[in-house]
């Protein structure tokens, strides 16, 4: 039985999430993930942004950073540069990473600079009362979409692979040890990783949607995946509404801060003549 | 060149003495967003930061060098963004944010004429009570002026030293005149600059209680990445650290942040007087104006004009009792600004009544001159 209690705060449950909802499940894979690589909780800054999953900072025992809405890869920047030996782990919404932080998210991924978003993708708002966000899909109903969402969603992940992030995965809540695995290989990698993690809102989303019980929504995560070996002999078409879960992206490049260092050495020299 | 002394004598302009303060008050990272009449300081910070090991980045957005210098701060790294009107505007949720979570920063806002775009290469003085009250809430501002190239370098420094002695963020409020204002400056030796650091905590990590505050209302700060493991939040929250809606402790933390700034008034304002001893009617100038008003002083003293200027080096919190008791002394008090009376606002309601107060203002990108200040001071003598 894992130890939960090691990385987290005791004392501030009960935790604010609704019955159902797969935030815990998420947040136990990336408290896995970080045990497996044994680092230590004093090296391990856990940034998040506002809504929902964002909370999680306050629930676990590392140095914690409760951003404003949107900016937590802005402020994980500041944090990566002044102390690069530090764990940078960002845990945000599909709101608050995509929409109002969507350019710190893409420049970020550009800048390959070393830290791991962990990207609960729930499709909604959920803390505001379940307005829809750049992830829901078209015709899906929430309260600011109430004759169905007219916008057409983002691909998080692709937005990630094409700004430039050296490593991306997606995984649902469903697939807890996928989900780890992916957690544990973006820590690892050096520059910017995204591992987008489809998670049920079953109170702010499956409600409005008629999507069933908590459980039928994780259910529906299962039967809804593909892997991406899967995907790729598939037609388009078939692959409409689907989730191709795996390692979407895994290159290595010139990471950001390691270039800064080097330039520091570069002019230091120069100076020092 | 060298002085008697046998300093260096160099020109310079106000935005690269501005950096070069920051460099001389520990500055380790600077993040910024390029933006007129600023961008030299970033420029300078791009050339000089690395060469110290420092770090600078040009961020993707305004917002983000303001959240990307709070995240460094927080490592222990000395911080600071630049910006003018239109950054500044965009920065103000994440100065609340450094404010309640009582992260030390310098932001320096070189301002142009405004509303909005603007008049992006011409003076103005129009964002005073926007580097007052621009962010959302009760929160304590600690803003600087400077009205010239050595004053910027001093007054960088100082909004360095105020910032990690009250753990706050500090404004450095300029203007485009002063900015790029080319000057000659003897800048100080380095064991002549004093600098401060924040307050480390003096308990073992268990012990630590990140916003518990001693006396003087400023908590010990630990930097992330020491042992010290505690949440930083922008939610209303208690001396652990941890959110609360508690109505007792909201209160007290809010009543408490404020406080740094409330009762150590006398400890950051600073006032400059000049020819105020026998004065009848008075000036009272910052930035750039201060500059135009020195001039009429000394041209109204040669026609026999009982006038002086008491020029504020801190514009907030606002030097209430130095204007008070400057309106016991004289008859009128003459406010020149580029603005349209924004600063005259604050001293209407310091004098309440006891004297005259008459307005100067200009919002057309020009500066006020020396002869039009002359001209009113002639007019009320």
């Amino acid at each position: 039985m894992f130890n939960y209690e090691k990385y987290l705060r005791m004392q501030r449950f009960p935790h604010i999430w609704c019955t159902g909802c797969g935030i815990g499940v998420v947040l136990k894979a990336l408290l896995r993930a970080i045990d497996s690589l044994k680092l230590s909780k004093d090296e391990v800054v856990m940034i998040s942004g506002i809504g929902c999953s964002s909370r999680a900072t306050g629930y676990v025992d590392f140095n914690t950073l409760h951003t404003t809405h949107g900016r937590a890869i802005a402020f994980a920047t500041g944090v990566k540069m002044a102390k690069p030996k530090m764990t940078v782990i960002v845990v945000s919404g599909d709101g608050d990473a995509t929409a109002i932080g969507g350019n710190h998210y893409i420049h970020a991924a550009r800048r390959n600079i070393d830290m791991t978003v962990i990207l609960f993708n729930n499709h909604i708002y959920g803390m505001t009362g379940g307005q829809y966000s750049p992830t829901t899909p078209q015709g899906r109903f929430a309260s600011t979409a109430p004759y169905g969402n007219l916008e057409a969603p983002f691909n998080t992940s692709g937005l990630a692979e094409a700004a430039g992030a050296s490593f991306v995965a997606r995984t649902t809540a469903y697939h807890i040890a996928q989900m780890e695995r992916f957690m544990k290989q973006g820590i690892q990698k050096k520059g910017f990783s995204l591992i987008e993690v489809r998670t049920p809102c079953p109170v702010a989303y499956g409600r409005r949607n008629r999507l069933g019980s908590p459980v039928d929504m994780f259910k529906a995560l299962k039967e809804g995946s593909l892997t991406k070996a899967q995907a790729e002999k598939m037609k388009p078409e078939e692959l409409e509404g689907k989730i191709i879960t795996g390692v979407l992206v895994d290159v290595d490049k010139p990471e950001y801060i390691e270039e800064y260092d080097k330039l520091i050495e570069r002019v230091g020299k120069a100076v020092s003549g | 060149m060298a002085n008697p002394k046998g300093r260096k004598v160099r020109m310079m302009q106000g935005n690269e003495a501005c950096a070069e303060g920051a460099l001389r008050a520990g500055l380790k990272f600077f993040a910024g967003y390029p933006i007129t009449p600023s961008s030299e300081i970033a420029e300078y910070l791009a050339l000089k930061l690395p060469e110290r090991g420092g770090k600078f980045i040009q961020m993707e957005d305004e917002i983000a060098a303001m959240a990307a210098i709070l995240g460094a701060s927080l490592m222990g790294a000395k911080s600071m963004t630049a910006t003018s009107g239109p950054g500044f505007s965009l920065k103000q949720e994440n100065l609340g944010y450094a404010a309640i979570a009582e992260i030390p920063c310098v932001v320096v806002n070189v301002q142009r004429g405004g509303p909005s775009t603007g008049l992006p290469t011409q003076a103005a003085q129009g964002d005073l009570m926007q580097a007052r009250w621009g962010t959302h809430g009760d929160h304590p501002a600690i803003v600087l002026s400077a009205s010239g190239v050595l004053e910027t370098f001093t007054q960088t420094v100082r909004a360095f030293n105020l910032s990690e002695r009250f753990r706050t963020p500090v404004i450095l409020l300029l203007d485009e005149i002063v900015a790029h204002l080319n000057e000659k400056v003897v800048l100080p030796e380095e064991e002549e600059i004093e600098v401060l650091n924040r307050r480390r905590p003096t308990v073992p990590p268990e012990e630590y209680l990140p916003y518990a505050a001693p006396e003087d209302g400023v908590p010990p700060m630990a930097n992330f990445g020491e042992g010290y493991r505690y949440h930083v939040t922008g939610l209303m929250h208690d001396e652990t650290g941890f959110p609360t809606t508690v109505p007792e402790k909201v209160d007290r933390a809010l009543r408490r942040i404020n406080s740094k700034v409330d009762n150590h008034v006398e400890e950051i304002i600073e006032v400059n007087r000049f020819e105020l001893e026998d004065a009848r009617v008075a000036v009272v100038a910052y930035g750039a104006t201060a500059r135009s008003a020195k001039r009429a002083v000394t041209d109204a003293r040669k026609k026999d004009l009982k006038v002086g200027l008491l020029r504020p080096l801190v514009l907030w919190p606002f030097p209430k009792e130095e204007i008070l008791a400057l309106a016991k002394d004289v008859s009128h008090i003459i406010v020149p600004e580029l603005n349209l009376g924004q600063f005259a606002h604050e001293v209407e309601w310091a004098v309440c009544g006891k004297t005259e107060v008459v307005k100067l203002n200009r919002v057309d990108g020009e500066p006020i001159r020396p002869a039009q200040i002359l001209e009113v001071m002639e007019k009320v003598s």
